[in-house]
């Protein structure tokens, strides 16, 4: 693929820094990127937060802000682009290399019609009146799929989902044919099935203009996915550059072979991951020699004293002095990092002998759509939560999936809210909380706790994380002796020094805050942990570790887990069973190697295949089941079933069999009587192709 | 005091318990606190002005009634330590008496008046509802009643109240703007996760506000307090100078000001004295003020700059 006679971009010893505000040093954002890019190629830029992929990305369109510097080449098809002129590089930009953002919203104008948008993309760069511009922009609207493009010309940005945003930016950048496309985490804000369109729509999108697609992700598996030849980054360098398939097999980088070992997979069950130990170095304060030396297993005093350069084979080279040694032995990611060892499960009883913890049947949660100033008057209603049932047991932990919008977090609130939901049933520990009373209520919040998603925004910025850990106690009326006496047992539980009891929030980490909010979690040793997207927000590297301490904790404390997750490869790790909602109902639940391997519902089975594997043999042999469109409104209640409009199987029936689709909402019904699955669906058993 | 006064406001009740190893926020904040320099000279300034207005009358033979009809308008001297006004009064006497009143009208308006913006503006926003009509309502009255004129027609009839009424009678018409502020910035915090996480593991409401709401408004109020410090000393100038407040003979360092300043360029005792501890006790409240919110606010850059030295000595030292 790769060819070596004249590379169409080629980017050569690329430096980046920020000048530091006031008096503070400034900041090495890259440090020397080289990277070259052949025609129609796609590269993979994978890197954790902080390790300049994002930056280098920008710096090859000459849009970073005033305070940085770029030093080192940028070379398009032989032409320099670093310390070019704005206007000169203006011509470029959009025309021979153009960028789509992360975030859809803010990349659009919301002021001006996304067609007109479109159309000034077009007329900016080629001499065309406004009608060829704007029928140029249906044009291109209508290759990213989206539905009636005419009259999505005429949309404003607000009107559109964030996916069709998304596909609305991919139009843009296409708009000229470039020669590269540049995408900074296209879909890092999108839903698992959306993210599938999108990577779709941009494979078409490449496909139609021939253009090289550099895509900068920290999603391992979107980079199996997509790419043809992938670049780690770690603190400002490549580390590692290769072919995707080198990658994956035989990475020479021991922090490559980490972030093989720290994901987890949807088509592996549980046991530990690998996490890479300690968090990467601040930039601007890096030690000598190799910079991931102090979390490398491997790491010798030689590492210490100089930054190896990148070397090796031209197709696979790797900045490492063991890189040889690595390529020869191939060892497995557990060979080389330390794993935690899990104390043995408890005794598996049957399920049906264990205590319930949770039980919820058709639970219903409505939300009124207000309109008018002064007096305010309901129009509507949003239908947030209409039919979720779940149960969890004993020390059994429940994954509950659905994509952002379908009632995970109302449910959760009416949960935590032990008060008398709106219709349906909550049953904690036995209790119905419709009948609590307030010291009753008070009483079981002891064995109810919850970790949020961001652990930034759950703990109080202005208190010490000693104060912060004994807070559940003193809500519950422990004595405050007793309470601070428990913080360090709790802090060295979760795997932090007690020693920082007295430190700020601000002080740690993202995964060690995480730590800090599951430490607080367990100090009134709660039967029942919520966990609502507890490692979303953290790196690879750090969601590892958090990931085992939540197994640990499970193994040794016999935790029941409510664990809430977009993200189906963490519940395939983490759950025993799973509950995958859609539009405020439970579509399908049961024991999760069963709904796995089998799933019965469209949309369980669409969701399973858009997750991407980090295995790019694995990858190219799956078929992908695309749902088109997007979830609809929840403002209105669909008659029959709400996953209708985008069922793939629905598409398939014939008139006379779509009816009961039409009148009557599906029931959940078991596979076989008896077995621990079940799926709200017409006709679970209709094959796919 | 000064100090006591402001922490008081804001600050974690002083834990008493004799905790084991983690220390609570209220230690941590105090001994931020203590490793600022400027805290520790504004809280210096502060004793040393309420030594000076409480102690320094002893130490002359004149109260600030009498008059010397030997020496008028004189300037400093062994006799007259801050020289006399125009009738006679040593201005020494009458600085400390005036100085006696200002610290404490000072002080004291601006901690009602800031509790009562604290109290009222974090309950409205925290609780909504009809708790929130009802608060805000009462602001919004508060604001549109001419405060001056309600003053002016009370305080006549509060003169056997003494200071204190007055007191009451200036913080109360000082803190419903700053109550309004903080309802808004409750009103964002309360959807924060961490007050929601406070909630869901059961804290009750009041308990929340005290604990979490209020510290981290507290860099609003805590500039506020200090700036009402200033106001409230100068409202009282001005409502002195129609004639309701303090009264002759009894003087104020408001009084004293405004009566010295025709007299500024030819007799400066008579100004100078009573505005430079004016602005002496404004600035060491200011000074305290910054201290109190970099201390609270761990992430503040001075509070780190000066004290994270310390503290990582301290902290090297226990372990």
């Amino acid at each position: 693929m790769t060819t070596v006679t004249s590379p169409l971009l080629a980017v050569r010893d690329l430096r980046v820094d920020f000048a530091g505000n006031r008096k503070r040093a400034r900041t090495t954002a890259v440090r020397g990127v080289d990277l070259t890019l052949a025609r129609g190629e796609t590269l993979g830029i994978v890197g954790e937060s902080g390790s300049g992929k994002s930056v280098t990305a920008l710096a090859v369109l000459g849009l970073l802000p005033g305070t940085a510097t770029v030093r080192g080449s940028v070379e398009l098809d032989g032409r320099e682009l670093v310390g070019l002129p704005g206007n000169e590089l203006a011509r470029i930009r959009g025309r021979r290399i153009s960028m789509v953002f992360q975030d859809p919203l803010s990349a659009f104008t919301p002021v001006y019609r996304i067609g007109d948008q479109i159309a000034e993309a077009v007329q900016v760069h080629q001499k065309v009146d406004k009608a060829t511009g704007r029928r140029r922009a249906a044009e291109l609207l209508d290759l990213v799929g989206i539905p009636d493009p005419d009259r999505a010309l005429d949309s404003f940005p607000h009107e559109f989902s964030g996916g069709m945003r998304q596909r609305a930016m991919i139009a843009m950048a296409v708009a000229n044919d470039p020669d590269v496309l540049l995408a900074d985490e296209p879909t890092t804000a999108l839903d698992v099935t959306i993210q599938a369109q999108v990577l779709d729509v941009l494979r078409t999108a490449q496909r139609e203009t021939g253009a090289a697609l550099v895509l900068v992700s920290h999603d391992l598996g979107v980079i199996a996915q997509m790419a043809d030849r992938v670049a780690v980054m770690y603190a400002g360098r490549v580390v590692e550059t290769a072919g995707v398939d080198d990658l994956f097999t035989a990475p020479h980088h021991p922090y490559t072979l980490g972030l093989i070992g720290a994901v987890p997979r949807l088509d592996r069950a549980g046991g530990p991951l690998v996490p890479i130990p300690g968090n990467p170095p601040a930039l601007n304060a890096l030690p000598p020699g190799c910079p991931f030396a102090a979390r490398c297993p491997l790491a010798t005093d030689e590492c210490l004293v100089a930054e190896p350069a990148l070397a090796g084979p031209v197709d696979h080279q790797a900045a490492c002095i063991r890189a040889a040694q690595l390529a020869e032995t191939r060892p497995a990611p557990s060979d080389i990092y330390p794993v935690p060892v899990f104390p043995p499960p408890a005794t598996a009883a049957p399920r049906a002998t264990l205590p319930p913890v949770l039980t919820i049947s058709s639970l219903r949660k409505t939300f009124p759509v207000l309109k008018g100033n002064v007096f305010k008057r309901k129009v509507g209603e949003v239908y947030a939560v209409d039919g979720v049932s779940l149960d969890i047991r004993r020390g059994e932990t429940l994954g509950l999936v659905g994509e952002s919008g379908s009632g995970k977090s109302t449910t959760l609130f009416e949960i935590l809210a032990l008060g008398k939901p709106e219709g349906g049933r909550i049953e904690l520990l036995g209790q119905d909380t419709a009948t609590l009373t307030r010291s009753a209520a008070q009483q079981l919040r002891g064995q109810l706790q919850i970790v949020f998603q961001d652990p930034m925004a759950s703990l109080d910025p202005r208190m010490p994380i000693g104060d912060i850990i004994a807070e559940p106690l003193q809500a519950l009326g422990t004595d405050r002796a007793v309470s601070s006496a428990r913080i360090p047992a709790l802090l060295s539980q979760v795997g932090l020094d007690p020693a920082h009891a007295s430190r700020y929030p601000h002080e740690f980490s993202g995964g060690q805050r995480q730590r800090i909010s599951i430490a607080r979690a367990l100090a009134v040793s709660p039967e029942l942990l919520v966990l609502d997207e507890p490692v979303s927000a953290l790196d690879v590297s750090i969601q590892a570790g958090v990931l085992n301490l939540l197994q640990e904790l499970k193994a040794s404390l016999g935790l029941a887990y409510l664990f809430v997750s977009h993200d189906l490869s963490v519940i395939r790790h983490l759950a025993d069973r799973v509950s995958v909602m859609y539009l405020g109902r439970t579509v399908e639940q049961g024991e999760i190697s069963a709904v796995f391997a089998a799933p019965r519902h469209p949309y369980t089975r669409a969701l399973l295949s858009a997750v991407p594997l980090p295995d790019p043999a694995a990858e190219r042999t799956r078929t992908r089941l695309l749902l088109p469109g997007d979830p609809p409104s929840p403002t209105s209640r669909p008659t029959g079933c709400a996953f209708r409009p985008r069922c793939p199987i629905y598409a398939t029936l014939g008139a006379e069999q779509r009816t009961p689709c039409e009148t009557t909402p599906p029931a959940l019904t078991e596979a076989a009587p008896e077995a621990d699955h079940a799926a709200a669906c017409h006709y679970p058993t209709v094959e796919l192709v | 005091m000064g100090d006591a006064v402001v922490t008081a406001v804001l600050d974690e009740v002083p834990v008493a318990a004799a905790a084991p190893a983690p220390a609570s926020r209220g230690r941590l904040v105090l001994a931020r606190l203590l490793a600022a320099p400027g805290a520790l000279v504004g809280l210096a300034v502060v004793v040393l002005l309420f030594l000076l207005a409480f102690v320094g009358p002893y130490l002359t033979q004149w109260h600030y009634t009498d008059i010397d009809y030997s020496a008028l308008r004189e300037p400093p001297s062994g006799t007259h330590w801050f020289g006399t006004g125009g009738l006679g009064q040593d201005v020494y006497a009458q600085t400390l008496r005036g100085l006696q009143k200002s610290l404490i009208i000072g002080l004291l308006v601006a901690l009602l008046s800031t509790v009562a913006a604290g109290l009222v503006g974090s309950c409205a926003g925290y609780f909504g509802g009809w708790a929130d009509r009802l608060l805000m309502f009462f602001v919004d009255l508060m604001l549109v009643f001419p405060s001056f004129l309600i003053i002016a027609i009370i305080s006549p009839r509060l003169q056997s109240g003494g200071w204190i009424a007055f007191v009451v009678l200036l913080a109360a018409f000082n803190w419903m703007i700053t109550a309004r502020v903080v309802r808004s910035m409750t009103i964002s915090l309360k959807e924060r996760e961490f007050v929601r996480a406070a909630r869901f593991m059961g804290v009750r409401p009041l308990r929340i506000i005290w604990r979490h709401i209020l510290p981290n408004a507290a860099s609003y109020l805590i500039v506020d307090a200090t700036i009402a410090v200033g106001a409230a000393v100068m409202s009282e100038t001005a409502l002195s100078y129609f004639g309701f407040g303090v009264k002759a003979p009894d003087v104020s360092l408001g009084t004293l000001i405004a009566n010295g300043t025709d007299a500024a360029p030819s007799y400066p005792w008579m100004f100078y004295f009573a505005a430079g501890l004016l602005v002496l006790f404004v600035l060491a409240v200011n000074l305290i003020g910054d201290g109190l919110r970099d201390a609270l606010d761990p992430t503040a850059e001075a509070g780190r700059r000066r004290s994270t030295r310390s503290e990582r000595k301290s902290r090297q030292g226990k372990a």
